[in-house]
């Protein structure tokens, strides 16, 4: 394995300055910072509206906003947290660390790439502006159908449904565009002697979640498509009078919508067994096994869609077939839990921040798989759908399993972005608020579910305020302990103690044999792996 | 400011509430019909299991923490695969252990559940039609003694209490009220057929088990047994637009005596009801009625000044078509006048012929061209709407 020099390549760094060099870059690390800025910021805004919405179910009865603004709130919410939050999150890691750790110089496609992020910022306003466009007199408001899409809810409603229709169709683009050109870059950059089994964890993770994107997008694309048609052109796919049928849309939104939850996961189970080896100072245990399990979870996912509507009615076999396929994601899931605690196993662990996420999140994310078992058993099923249990649920594997691990992926890589190390204490600080008020605000969500709150209520009965009170207390600390991420990252780019090459001790693989930061142009003399 | 205030207040009072009324519920409501029984006892079941695998991961987990840190000088051990057979085996014993939990002992009580809740017909021994609407609830009995049965249920808390701001106290049953209570004999298997007319509602009563979406265009079916008398509460739990957390559902279960003669009172009154239709009515007591029809079923969106909340909801005082002709030349009514409006819908607004008798139709239009700002003078009478309907 060759360590390229800093000098050698500097003179090939000519870009422009300011503006225009985040404007015009094809390069794959600017590309990944910009796509992790924004997911950052855009985690603000969909982290606003959700405390907007908890101070409202702080008591029962009406005090903040009425009901046609919460119900935009919430689907807007979801749209941002999941497509302009976690996946750009995830796609700007993969940015960054993917020819690192493949030992390539740049992205395969590098304008494509390009392309791929400026898709972004349109549809995040696509999706905001009717808010705006509302306080001048113009359209009623965003979406207000969650986000979703249901029909016939959404052929009812106002220009939001555009707007969010538009969104999801750029959003979808940029995503295809980023899978290709992830696809594209896996199986043809790799360093010499690294063969598709030699990969990184984190770069199966992507190939997965690759594939997926691009198999199911454009049955979402498809659906939104043809929900445009439903309210402006006169057809009558979701509608019965003309023949139509509303339950089919659900079908075509989940076979996209159950996949992505793994879309959203699969880079995160990517990089925590890296992080898991690196502070257990000890190999990875059970690499093969986690990259069919990979396999397995991506082929499962594509099959057990209609589990997100049991109550929408089908015939008995059907409703067996979804719960069994269900319960079988079990498996594989169960073979990642085993391989990540028996990395930890007799290692010699340490606790620094990335770590303490990492365990964090092993423990709620097996909350949110656990539940998921549960939510499988279609009777009982009858009662927990559309109820906080689900809301709490999904909390527990979206933002646990998946922001938690952007986190510990942040703290890991930081140090390799910037050149600095972040600052240990906050770190830790930001760790422990935030998975202490996490549980305060989820945990007493399953109950209120267990107890028959349904989910989307801008208003409750009274049975229902000692656990809302409790939930959105927690929201709020939750929320505000954001803030010391944001400052943490944004003192670890300005300056601080200055990180080594392999920045923690038990780090291996390439991205921790090129300086911190890493040179513009990562590898510009191929490394080969034995 | 107010909002810091309100959860400083809103702590406190939670600690307080802690000691002195904790009203905090930890599992399903009662069950009283065996197929919520069935998934309680499915439930319990389920979450024993994963809570006994979460605590036991866990507890290997955490002891690995405290044993093998690098503080206390642990050195990693490395891994080596499973390559004898019986490193094979006992690596594949967890794998095994999770297939029996998944697909016998938690596959086979579901199937069963699953067969229990679609099985809506076998001993059935009554049907009724449940119909969702933008937003509100209508039942029809459809056979037996209570054949031809049927009104409509609106949520009945005091809209004042509902209003943003409101701080005075709520009722017991703040948004679990209906004006009509839906009515079932004890003991008796009822199968229930689901729809609805606009958009997709889902009619669930946590005490009973059984939720199913009503889609606008299709049946789909559901049942219950009540088994124990008392009036149980739900609500629509799938996103109907804004008036979703407003249509709650109340369910009377009566032993069968009481239920007949509930039955039989109900029949007379809507007989007595539909009778109306053929007597001529004076404004006054046209204005009257309407005035109460307006505010349960109109003021939502057309708010009870009739000021509206444009551009999704119009206002109706000084409206066109509150205060142009109902009825043209021919004696019918215009096509886009106000009865057309109001029997039909148009886009977001629901018909009413299905969920309105002839009195309330005339009375409602009656009441928003002589009030709400509006004084057009002219009346419509029941018999007139009776005969527009045919």
């Amino acid at each position: 394995m060759s360590t390229t020099t800093t000098a050698h390549h500097e003179e090939h760094a000519e870009h422009p300055s300011g503006i225009m060099r985040w404007l015009t870059t094809t390069n794959h690390k600017d590309i990944g910072t910009m796509y992790l800025t924004f997911a950052l910021i855009m985690f603000f805004v969909g982290g606003a509206m959700i405390l907007a919405i908890r101070a409202e179910l702080f008591q029962p009865g009406l005090q903040l906003v009425n009901p046609e603004f919460f119900n935009q709130l919430i689907g807007v919410h979801a749209l941002i947290m999941i497509f302009a939050a976690l996946m750009p999150a995830a796609t700007g890691f993969a940015n960054w660390m993917i020819p690192l750790q493949i030992g390539a110089p740049d992205m395969a496609l590098p304008r494509l790439n390009n392309w791929g992020f400026w898709l972004l910022p349109p549809s995040a306003i696509l999706l905001t502006l009717p808010f705006t466009l509302a306080l001048f007199g113009i359209g009623d408001g965003a979406l207000a159908t969650g986000w979703t899409f249901y029909p016939p809810l959404s052929v009812q409603g106002g220009i939001g449904v555009d707007f969010a229709i538009f969104a999801v169709h750029l959003l979808g683009v940029s995503s295809v565009l980023g899978s290709i050109n992830i696809i594209v870059t896996l199986y043809n950059m790799r360093a010499p002697g690294m063969t598709l089994m030699k990969m990184p964890l984190f770069c199966w993770g992507w190939l997965i979640t690759a594939f997926l994107l691009v198999a199911t997008i454009p049955v979402l694309a498809g659906a939104v498509t043809m929900l445009l048609t439903d309210r402006h052109f006169g057809t009558h796919f979701f509608d019965a009078a003309g023949g139509g049928d509303p339950v089919m849309f659900q079908h075509l939104f989940w076979f996209f919508g159950h996949p992505e939850v793994y879309i959203l996961l699969l880079p995160v189970w990517g990089f925590i067994p890296q992080i898991l080896e690196t502070f257990s100072r000890k190999p990875m245990y059970g690499y093969k096994a986690q990259v069919y399990s990979f396999w397995a979870i991506g082929a499962l996912s594509v099959v057990v869609w209609a589990h997100h509507f049991f109550t929408s009615g089908m015939p008995v076999p059907a409703l067996l077939y979804f719960m069994y396929s269900t319960m079988a994601i079990s498996l594989p899931l169960a073979v990642m839990f085993f391989c990540w605690i028996k990395t930890m196993w007799k290692g010699s662990m340490s606790f620094e921040t990335p770590m303490l996420f990492t365990v964090g999140w092993i423990i709620l994310f097996g909350i949110g798989g656990l539940t998921g078992l549960v939510l499988a058993d279609v009777a009982a099923d009858a009662q927990y759908h559309n109820s906080y249990f689900v809301v709490a649920h999904f909390h527990y594997t979206l933002f646990a399993g998946g922001i938690m691990g952007i986190m510990a992926g942040v703290y890991f890589w930081l140090p390799k972005m910037t050149g600095h190390m972040y600052n240990e204490k906050l770190g830790k600080l930001h760790f422990w608020l935030t998975a202490i008020s996490f549980n305060l605000t989820f945990i007493p969500q399953f109950f209120l579910g267990l107890a028959g709150m349904p989910r989307r209520i801008p208003d409750y009965a009274l049975q229902f305020a000692e656990f809302n009170m409790i939930s959105s207390v927690a929201a709020f600390a939750l929320g505000l302990s954001q803030l010391l991420f944001v400052y943490n990252i944004v003192t670890c780019v300005k300056g601080g103690k200055k990180a080594t090459d392999q920045v923690w001790e038990g780090a291996h693989g390439l991205e921790w044999t090129l300086p911190s930061p890493p040179p513009y142009h990562s590898f510009s003399e191929q490394p080969t792996v034995k | 400011m107010q909002v810091f205030k309100k959860i400083g207040l809103g702590l406190a009072v939670f600690f307080a509430s802690l000691s002195a009324y904790a009203d905090y519920s930890w599992n399903f409501p009662e069950p009283v019909t065996p197929m919520a029984l069935d998934t309680l006892h499915v439930h319990n079941k389920f979450m024993l299991i994963t809570m006994a695998i979460f605590v036991v991961v866990l507890a290997i987990m955490i002891y690995s923490i405290f044993a093998h840190r690098k503080s206390k000088g642990y050195k990693a051990v490395a891994d080596k695969a499973p390559s004898t057979a019986v490193e094979i085996f006992w690596t594949l014993v967890p794998f095994a252990i999770l297939l029996l939990i998944d697909f016998v002992i938690m596959g086979i009580p579901a199937y069963h559940s699953v067969v229990m809740m679609e099985d809506t017909r076998d001993k059935a021994t009554m049907v009724i039609k449940v119909t969702g609407s933008q937003w509100r609830w209508q039942y029809e009995y459809l056979d037996g003694d209570a054949k031809g049965i049927k009104f409509v249920s609106n949520l009945s808390t005091p809209k004042e209490q509902t209003d943003k701001g409101f701080e005075g106290k709520k009722d017991e049953q703040y948004l679990l009220e209906v004006d009509n209570h839906l009515v079932l004999p004890v003991g008796e298997k009822v199968r229930i057929l689901m729809t609805a007319t606009d958009v997709m509602h889902n009619w669930w009563v946590p005490q009973f088990g059984s939720s199913r979406l009503a889609v606008p265009g299709f049946l789909r079916e559901t049942w219950v047994q009540v088994d124990k008398a008392g009036t149980y509460r739900g609500q629509c739990k799938e996103l109907c637009g804004k008036g979703h957390g407003y249509m709650p559902v109340v369910v009377d279960a009566l032993p069968l005596e009481e239920y007949k003669t509930w039955v039989a009172a109900k029949k007379e009154e809507l007989a007595k009801a539909d009778a109306g239709s053929d007597k001529e009515w004076t404004k006054d007591e046209l204005v009257a009625t309407g005035k109460g029809v307006y505010e349960k079923n109109c003021a939502v969106c057309h708010q009870v000044s009739g000021a509206g909340l444009p551009p999704a909801f119009p206002a109706l005082t000084g409206s066109k078509i509150a205060t142009s002709p109902i009825f043209g030349a021919d004696g019918k009514y215009l096509k886009d006048g106000h009865l057309d409006r109001v029997l039909n819908g148009i886009r977001v607004m629901p018909g009413w012929k299905a969920l309105l008798n002839d009195t309330e139709i005339a009375a409602v239009i009656t009441y928003e061209r002589n009030a709400l700002g509006n004084s057009v003078g002219d009346v419509l009478q029941p018999a007139q709407v009776k005969a527009a309907r045919q």
